[in-house]
């Protein structure tokens, strides 16, 4: 079993997904329990992998045998088994939540939803553990339909958020492919490992560029990295509470990955940081994301919309620490990614349980909302403080990290910018729990703290508390325990050459 | 120096950190057991830190580590005897100003009195954990800690006033947090460690224009507590907080853990030698002599008798940091000395404030005529307080100033001596008028003429600050060895 766990980690949400229809038809309530069990698996398959990865290295598997250049391979190093980790954890805590939230928003739709929730697990899993180009496009685009199509079954203005998002991220599939098949045309080659070697002979040769230009920017596209964003906040805004929690979560991350793997795996990292003044650029419009998401976030009313100005910002954060190129940098980047993921999972669940509970997502609604939901919005502010970068929340580590890599790169625009930017996150986050906790009184001499008008406590129900709780507890401590994750996983997923 | 691995240090930050869960848990319905659980922390608290005092005084060291991040980056409580004054400070404070907070906020009626227990209760977790932090990270991590939990009560009237004071506060201190965070970074680079060392550890591993950066960003970040002028403001704006928040965190915690850090960035990280050799201290020292005269003259300025008290701890706490500044064995342990003995002077001086406003709601000190006859166990011990901070002996005021005055001169700095003096001279003229008119003056008729003192638990936590402030100025090595603790930090640091 463990040997073929590569494989089945992607197989098993597949087929399960086209049996939850069978099931779900048979009988509904069946569908929770099944994906539950199935994500559970996924999970265990991504830990098992993560210890064989630990233990033995990296892991090579053929598909049906065939040996690579011509067979698709499924290489699966310390960067990866990662990424599977996280994406797996956090879909399945997603799908707890969903239960109620779901039951509430898409009573009618339970069973696709589920189907197709399973079909964009598959695609993220897919993405992370393949090791063929083509492949990985393969599975960007079951990702991708299979997020289009969860968005636009959500509010009213989902469908057109939706569309929107297909013709952009289907530009963006479409640069992935033309980048995919001019590496073809010049190498005749699909297989990463096998690029990475035929490559560097070819690095002057400019249909290699345009490749590598091509590549980026599809990738940019869909981890919504400034300026190619502009779908983001609509689509997330308007999905169901539950995929926004998901998608936020594990999407950007996993277009961050793929992104990490064009500049430091396809490519050497001499190429992306050398020949092609790439980590520069990246750099500077990472740079205008962060500040541009923070101050955007700033301006919305909407809760879910001010988070995705914040995701954008987040993406931005992911990419500056891989543009400084070192390995201070990129051991941020990476850490960020596991932070951000349950930063953004967590911040986006607290907004759907509000959403469940009160119906409102406006900010100005939350006056007193943390004593109808104070679970709710206590993990509301712990996540927004390690978006904020307050330790111990993990949110400080990594960017205590990615301050460390801007100085070996000797970038101080670059360190002040982080610290600009966690400034005015503090500004967009404060605002929201200034608003919750506090209610601007009269000054009165005689005070008369009794006569709060009483309001009942009404949590979000059980099934959606602990999932948040879950959450909370990583932010928690993923932080102190950071130092054991760079040492065990991350310091090996960084190229050695750094 | 013997070092030994000891869980108290981590017992000492944990304690009140349950309590505030435990706080939490029990809330509005069983107000009683909520304030035992404050109680209680802060006694046990006060145990843990106190069962630590005969190590050092061994000249040991205890440390536990929590966990390690990177090679030379700890997450790390050590306690040395510079850290155990502070902790012992704050400590032993918080029980006067937990029981003096019960009968303020019931006195007074308050609204989310959990949410003030709780948030005071993970400030004294932050504050010890500051106290005991055995590198700039572990340092740097408690410090963000205090300033969040701080946020709460600062704006804990939720009028628009507090509100704003709230949000000044968060501006200035985590903009200082972030300035921190940089100037930690680059020394972890430039070094490979952050662990503090009596002496300093950075000397030779920077180039002169890398350290006066450095420096300058360490000096802004943790004077932003400290509250050295220009970077003040948010001090006086914060006295909207509830007294007993005025008088243990900005008396006490939260602008101390400031000068704690400054001190800590002068003695332990650059080091007398290295602070001499490039003509900082200089630098530091006539800026925080311009603080110490400013503050002292706008303190005279300030009718509302918080905002008083306010300017006169900026003023205390510069003097402080000049202390340390100066680097000469005397003046270090002054400023040191002067760490614990404003601490009990200034509560004692709050807590006065506190019990005026609950009894009369007066907050003006010019309302304050023929007070003395109403309430003269308080009066009394505002005079007390009083008198220490202007350092008149036999007060614990006058020693910490003598000690002050000598090291100048060993400094050969003649004119920090004056600035000493002058602000003494000015503290007696923005205090004794409030005692003049407390006692002297008579009764306005809004005043009561008759015995009419606040809860006992207000007039009992003042009281004993005040008499504390006495004792220590005349054994200045009773209770908890401050003195013995003083000049072992001392010999540490300068290596004698």
């Amino acid at each position: 079993m463990i040997t073929h766990a590569p494989i089945l980690i992607i197989v098993t949400p597949l087929i399960s997904a086209f049996f939850n229809i069978l099931i779900g038809l048979w009988r509904r309530w069946l569908c929770y329990p099944f994906v539950i069990t199935v994500l559970s698996a996924c999970v265990f398959s991504s830990i098992a992998i993560l210890d064989t990865v630990i233990n033995y290295g990296t892991i090579h598997y053929k598909l049906g045998g065939w040996t690579p250049p011509w067979g698709i391979e499924y290489v699966i190093d310390h960067l990866n088994a990662f990424m599977a980790v996280i994406v797996s954890f956090i879909s399945l805590i997603v799908a707890v939540y969903s239960k109620r939230s779901i039951e509430q928003e898409l009573s009618e739709k339970i069973v696709y939803f589920y189907t197709i929730y399973l079909l964009l697990v598959t695609g993220l899993l897919g993405i992370i553990v393949t090791g063929d180009v083509f492949n990985l496009y393969v599975f960007l685009e079951i990702a991708s339909l299979a997020g289009y199509a969860l968005i636009a079954i959500g509010e009213d203005r989902a469908p057109l958020a939706s569309f929107e998002y297909v013709i952009i991220g289907t530009v963006g599939a479409c640069f992935y492919l033309l980048g995919v098949g001019y590496l073809y045309i010049v190498t005749g080659s699909l297989n990463m490992t096998d690029l990475s070697q035929l490559l560097p002979n070819l690095y002057h040769s400019k249909v290699v560029l345009v490749a590598f230009a091509f590549l980026m920017v599809g990738v940019a596209v869909k981890m919504a990295f400034f300026p190619l964003h502009v779908w983001l906040p609509d689509a997330y805004t308007y999905a169901p509470s539950t995929v926004s929690a998901l998608v936020a979560a594990t999407m950007t991350k996993v277009g961050a990955y793929v992104m990490i793997r064009i500049m430091f795996t396809l490519f050497k990292p001499y190429f992306s940081i050398e020949l092609l003044p790439v980590t520069t650029v990246l750099g500077w419009i990472a740079v205008v994301a962060m500040m541009f998401g923070c101050i955007f976030a700033m301006a919305q009313s909407d809760l879910k919309r001010m988070l995705c100005y914040i995701l954008i910002a987040e993406v931005g954060y992911i990419v500056l620490g891989v543009s400084f190129a070192n390995r201070m940098g990129l051991t941020g980047a990476i850490l960020h990614i596991l932070n951000d993921a349950f930063m953004m999972a967590c911040l986006f669940s607290v907004a759907g349980a509000i959403m469940y509970k009160i119906g409102k997502r406006d900010i100005k609604d939350f006056r007193h909302l943390h004593r109808k939901m104070p679970f709710t919005m206590a993990a509301f502010t712990i996540a927004a403080l390690s978006v904020i970068g307050i330790p111990p929340t993990c949110g400080f580590f990594s960017k205590w990290y990615l301050i460390l890599g801007a100085i070996d790169a000797q970038q101080w625009i670059f360190a002040v910018a982080l610290m600009i930017s966690s400034l005015l996150s503090a500004i967009v986050f404060f605002r929201v729990i200034e608003n919750t906790y506090f209610e601007p009184r009269v000054p009165v001499h005689a005070h008369n703290g009794g006569t709060h008008e009483e309001i009942k406590m009404d949590e979000a129900p059980l099934s959606m508390l602990i999932p948040i709780f879950i959450m909370v507890a990583g932010i928690l401590t993923l932080g102190i325990f950071s130092g054991k994750i760079i040492s065990n996983v991350i310091q090996f997923a960084v190229p050695a050459s750094f | 120096m013997e070092v030994i691995s000891s869980i108290r240090p981590l017992l000492a930050v944990m304690v009140s950190l349950i309590a505030a869960c435990l706080i939490v848990l029990t809330g509005e319905r069983a107000r009683n057991l909520r304030e035992l659980w404050t109680i209680l922390a802060s006694v046990s608290k006060f145990i843990i830190v106190a069962s630590m005092i005969p190590f050092i005084i061994q000249g040991k060291t205890l440390e536990y580590t929590i966990i390690s991040l990177a090679p030379g980056l700890l997450l790390q409580l050590r306690v040395d005897a510079f850290g155990l004054l502070f902790g012992v400070l704050a400590s032993t404070l918080w029980i006067a100003t937990s029981l003096y907070s019960i009968g303020y906020m019931r006195g007074l009626n308050e609204h989310a009195q959990t949410r003030y227990f709780f948030c005071f209760a993970i400030a004294l977790s932050a504050t010890m954990g500051i106290a005991f932090a055995g590198n700039l990270l572990t340092l740097f991590v408690f410090y963000e800690v205090l300033t969040i939990a701080t946020y709460p009560l600062v704006a804990h009237k939720e009028t628009p006033e507090a509100i704003k004071a709230g949000r000044k506060y968060l501006a200035y201190t985590l903009t200082a947090g972030v300035v921190i965070l940089l100037a930690s970074a680059i020394t972890y680079r430039l070094t490979g460690t952050l662990d503090f060392k009596p002496g300093g550890f950075l000397a030779g591993h920077a180039s002169a224009d890398m350290l006066r950066f450095l420096f300058v960003a360490l000096i802004i970040g943790f004077g932003v507590k400290a509250a050295i002028m220009p970077i003040h403001e948010w001090l006086p704006t914060a006295m909207i907080a509830p007294t007993p928040v005025s008088a243990l965190l900005h008396a006490v915690a939260v602008v101390k853990a400031g000068v704690f850090g400054v001190l800590r960035v002068i003695l332990y990280v650059f080091g007398p030698g290295l602070l001499h050799d490039s003509g900082l201290w200089l630098i530091l020292a006539y800026f925080v002599s311009f603080t110490i005269i400013g503050a002292a003259m706008l303190a005279l300025a300030q009718d509302n008798l918080k905002r008083r008290l306010a300017f006169s701890t900026i003023n205390n706490l510069a003097i402080i940091i000049l202390g340390a500044a100066l680097l000469s064995p005397s003046a270090i342990k002054g400023g040191m000395l002067h760490m614990a003995n404003h601490g009990f002077m200034k509560i004692t001086l709050f807590f006065v404030a506190g019990a005026i406003y609950v009894k009369t709601h007066k907050e003006n000190v010019s309302e304050l005529d023929g007070l003395g006859r109403q309430m003269p166990l308080t009066m009394g011990s505002f005079a007390i307080g009083a008198m220490g901070v202007t350092g008149i002996p036999p007060l614990c005021g006058f020693i910490s100033k003598w000690y002050l005055c000598l090291g100048s001169l060993e400094a050969h700095e003649i004119v920090f001596l004056f600035v000493f003096l002058t602000s003494a001279f000015l503290d007696a003229a923005f205090f004794f008028p409030i005692v003049y008119r407390a006692f002297f003056k008579n009764p306005k008729e809004d005043v009561n003429p008759h015995f009419n003192e606040a809860s006992m638990f207000m007039v009992i936590p003042l009281m004993t600050t005040a008499v504390a402030s006495l004792v220590l100025g005349i054994f200045p090595n009773a209770l908890v060895h401050f003195y013995e603790i003083v000049t072992l930090a001392v010999q540490n640091i300068l290596g004698g």
